[in-house]
């Protein structure tokens, strides 16, 4: 479903991911991980095309469609949805008008008809309460004032609610308690599906705990360096990414 | 191939002022220029008393001894006031006059701007959906005024200034120039000497007006200046709610537009004044548009009255306004709401004076700006108290957004406290439209204009909700073809 193909990517001139390449398979979970400054974030803004994250190599597709050629709103109606390792606040926007207007916009871009305003409500009601979220906080201005734990739930909230093809999350266990971490997950988990693949990017284990990938790869020095199965994870836990870090040096 | 580009900008540029049309209606004028003989062609033409013309005569001397203000910060090049008309009305007899006596063609341009001016279709609407009574001003005169007999049977006196002027003449000797007189600013002035008709609204003591009053402002001759005079009086625990809504065909040449709003509200009374200004803006490289030189004041004369000023501008190539409150009455309160976006060349210096002269007295300003393009915006308020005014306390929020990396935003606030127990409250903040918060919205599928629209929409949040309901969805639209194009 997700193909890269040597990717490279510069920011300010700076090349930060070299002839990197991947595959994601729908219905699979795969987890990147890496030590600080290899390349994970970077990664996840070029694939969602966030500007400032030059392309200069390489190629990435969706489904079989060119993502590069795409603005970010068209890569989001394609089904590409990013969780953000800092999500943004946006004042004076509730979250549910927000949720709302991206819903809309993205099935006007694949030309599907609005969601009604009381099937958008069930549909976010049924979703908040799998999270266990208060829906009053969705009646306030997005992300403005939330804790780093309420931030990242709103985030698997819109990833439930906008139901994506391909699903990137980035640092997702960052600034969670354990039992966030554990609702979190089970959200994510509640979302595998076979017609979906996930790439979630983490610096830790812990997270691999409750979101079991069928594909472990390492990112260092911007290209992969070794991929394996989830006992991959352990190792890194066990022994550091210094091995990595040496190869790629 | 770029005449092909040029065409498709110019047809583009249509579609965004979608009030920019001519219509063509027969129409007279007084003869181009500015003199004593245009000052009594206006009067006679209106059939005005003696007092009237006189009151009229004595502001022209004055404004002859004024000079033009400087003091904005707004560059234009400089005003020929001999080359312009100042009087110019659709030809047809003066008097009042029904509906049913209006030139259809009149009705016409009215339905293309979306307001009905048909009774029976506003009853005919949703039960329970709030009615507006209108006042329709084209170019000098008043055309016709809505829903008088509902109103009069409530006591509420709303109708044109003409007619004021000639039905109900010792009310408006006694309150016109009350609030603004005439030699109050150059401006105003010229106003006081050429003014041409406007709206008047009189709420006995006690009576809560029982619909929404509007008027709605029309500039459709070329070459011509509109000087409307508005006066509200709210007697003693009156209500009243006031929109205003403007729009002017597109021009190449810049056209004038300097009217007076006077507002005068008695004990326990309340006013609320809402404007949704859209004149035409000029085009991308600044040809054309409104010189909006506008000056609006109430005078909060008896205890705890209230004013509340909400104001929405989009349009004009110029502004240059600040509804202001003079709190006199004790316990009086004044409120002061404002959008001012700028886009392309748009210059607008606007803000309010919050005069507190009464103890007790209580005034708050919220004002957002949004500057996008090469345009400049500036926030100018002053906040005083007086000696007498115990007590006194205002609370300013001043906010600025910028789009773009070629705008300016200023705020320049003036805070005179001129005794110990006032409190004054100042909050400023200036931001620019954020790249993070515009990626954050794409990646949920949002097109660049949507995003903009929703930061945008949400950071005149609190302005917005000040608006009577079908005016804050008006807003919200105009607010977004406003900035069409801002990004990117």
């Amino acid at each position: 479903m997700l193909s890269i193909r040597n990717l490279s990517v510069a920011v300010e001139d700076k090349p930060i991911l070299s002839g990197l390449s991947l595959d994601v398979p729908a219905g699979e979970v795969h987890a990147i991980m890496g030590p600080n400054g290899a390349g994970k974030s970077t990664l996840s803004y070029a694939l969602a095309g966030k500007p400032g994250y030059e392309v200069t190599g390489g190629s990435a597709a969706l489904d079989g469609a060119d993502l590069l050629a795409l603005d970010p709103s068209e890569r989001a109606a394609k089904g590409l949805f990013l969780s953000f390792q800092y999500p943004i606040e946006i004042p004076g926007v509730p979250a549910l008008t927000f949720l709302r207007t991206a819903l809309n916009a993205q099935h006007k871009a694949r030309g599907e008809a609005e969601i009604s305003a009381p099937d958008f409500l069930r549909l976010v009601r049924g979703k908040a309460a799998a999270l266990k979220m208060d829906f009053d906080m969705l009646k306030r201005s997005l992300n403005v004032g939330f804790s780093g734990g309420e931030k990242k739930r709103m985030e698997i909230l819109q990833m439930a609610v906008l139901s994506p093809r391909l699903a990137i999350l980035d640092e997702t266990d960052s600034g969670l308690d354990i039992d966030a971490l554990r609702i979190v997950s089970e959200g994510v988990n509640a979302m595998r599906a076979p017609d979906r693949a996930m790439l979630v990017i983490t610096h830790y284990q812990r997270l691999l705990d409750y979101i079991r990938p069928d594909k472990v790869h390492v990112l260092s020095a911007g290209t992969i360096v070794a991929s394996g199965g989830p006992e991959l994870a352990l190792e890194l836990e066990r022994e550091g990414y210094d091995k990595y870090v040496k190869a790629a040096a | 191939m770029a005449a092909v580009a040029q065409t498709t900008e110019q047809v583009l540029e249509l579609e965004r002022y979608k009030h920019g049309f001519v219509s063509e209606i027969d129409q007279e004028f007084a003869p181009k220029g500015l003199s004593e003989a245009t000052v009594r062609f206006i009067s006679a033409k209106k059939g005005e008393p003696e007092w009237m013309l006189e009151w009229r005569l004595e502001a022209y001397r004055r404004w002859l001894a004024l000079e033009e203000p400087t003091w904005a910060r707004v560059g234009y090049p400089k005003i020929d006031y001999q080359d312009a008309y100042y009087y110019a009305a659709p030809k047809e007899k003066t008097g009042p006059k029904s509906l049913d006596e209006v030139d259809p063609e009149l009705l016409a341009v009215y339905e293309k701007l979306g307001i009905s001016l048909k009774e029976q279709e506003v009853l005919a609407g949703v039960e329970g959906a709030p009615r507006y009574a209108v006042d329709a001003v084209f170019d000098s005169v008043s055309v016709v005024t809505t829903f008088k007999k509902e109103l009069s049977a409530a006591g509420v006196i709303f109708c044109s200034m003409s007619e004021a002027i000639r039905d109900h003449g010792d009310l408006v000797r006694q309150y016109l120039g009350s609030v603004v007189p005439q030699s109050d600013n150059y401006f105003a002035c010229l106003n006081s000497a050429v003014f041409s008709d406007g709206s008047f609204v009189y709420v006995p003591p006690g009576v809560r007006c029982p619909m929404e009053l509007s008027t709605y402002f029309r500039i459709n001759a070329a070459e011509s200046g509109q000087f409307e005079r508005t006066l509200i009086i709210a007697d003693k625990g009156a209500y009243v709610s006031y929109l205003e809504g403007c729009t002017a065909p597109m021009r190449d040449e810049n056209q004038l537009h300097a009217a007076v709003v006077e507002l005068v509200v008695l004990d326990d009374a309340e006013i609320k004044y809402s404007t949704v200004q859209n004149w035409y803006p000029g085009d991308k490289e600044g040809r054309g548009g409104i010189y909006n030189f506008v000056t609006k004041r109430a005078d909060c004369r008896g205890d705890r009255s209230k004013v509340s000023w909400t104001q929405v501008e989009t349009g004009s190539a110029i502004t240059w306004k600040y509804p202001s409150c003079v709190l006199r009455g004790e316990g009086s309160s004044g409120e002061f709401y404002s959008i001012a976006i700028t886009n392309n060349r748009q210059q607008a210096d606007t803000g309010t004076k919050m005069i507190h002269l009464g103890a007790n007295t209580r005034s708050r300003i919220i004002a957002k700006g949004i500057s996008a393009g090469h345009s400049s915006s500036t926030y100018r308020g002053l906040v005083s108290a007086h000696p007498k005014a115990k007590g006194a306390r205002n609370f300013t929020q001043c906010d600025s957004l910028l789009i773009g990396k070629h705008c300016a935003a200023h705020t320049t606030p003036y805070i005179e406290a001129r005794n110990a127990s006032a409190k004054f409250e100042h909050e400023a903040t200036t931001t620019r439209l954020s790249d993070d918060q515009l990626f954050y919205a794409m990646q949920r599928g949002l097109s660049q204009e949507e995003a903009v629209q929703l930061l945008v929409n949400g950071f005149v949040k609190d302005v917005l909700q000040e608006l009577p309901m079908e005016f804050a969805v008006e807003a919200q639209k105009l607010v977004a073809i406003s900035l069409e194009g801002s990004v990117g």
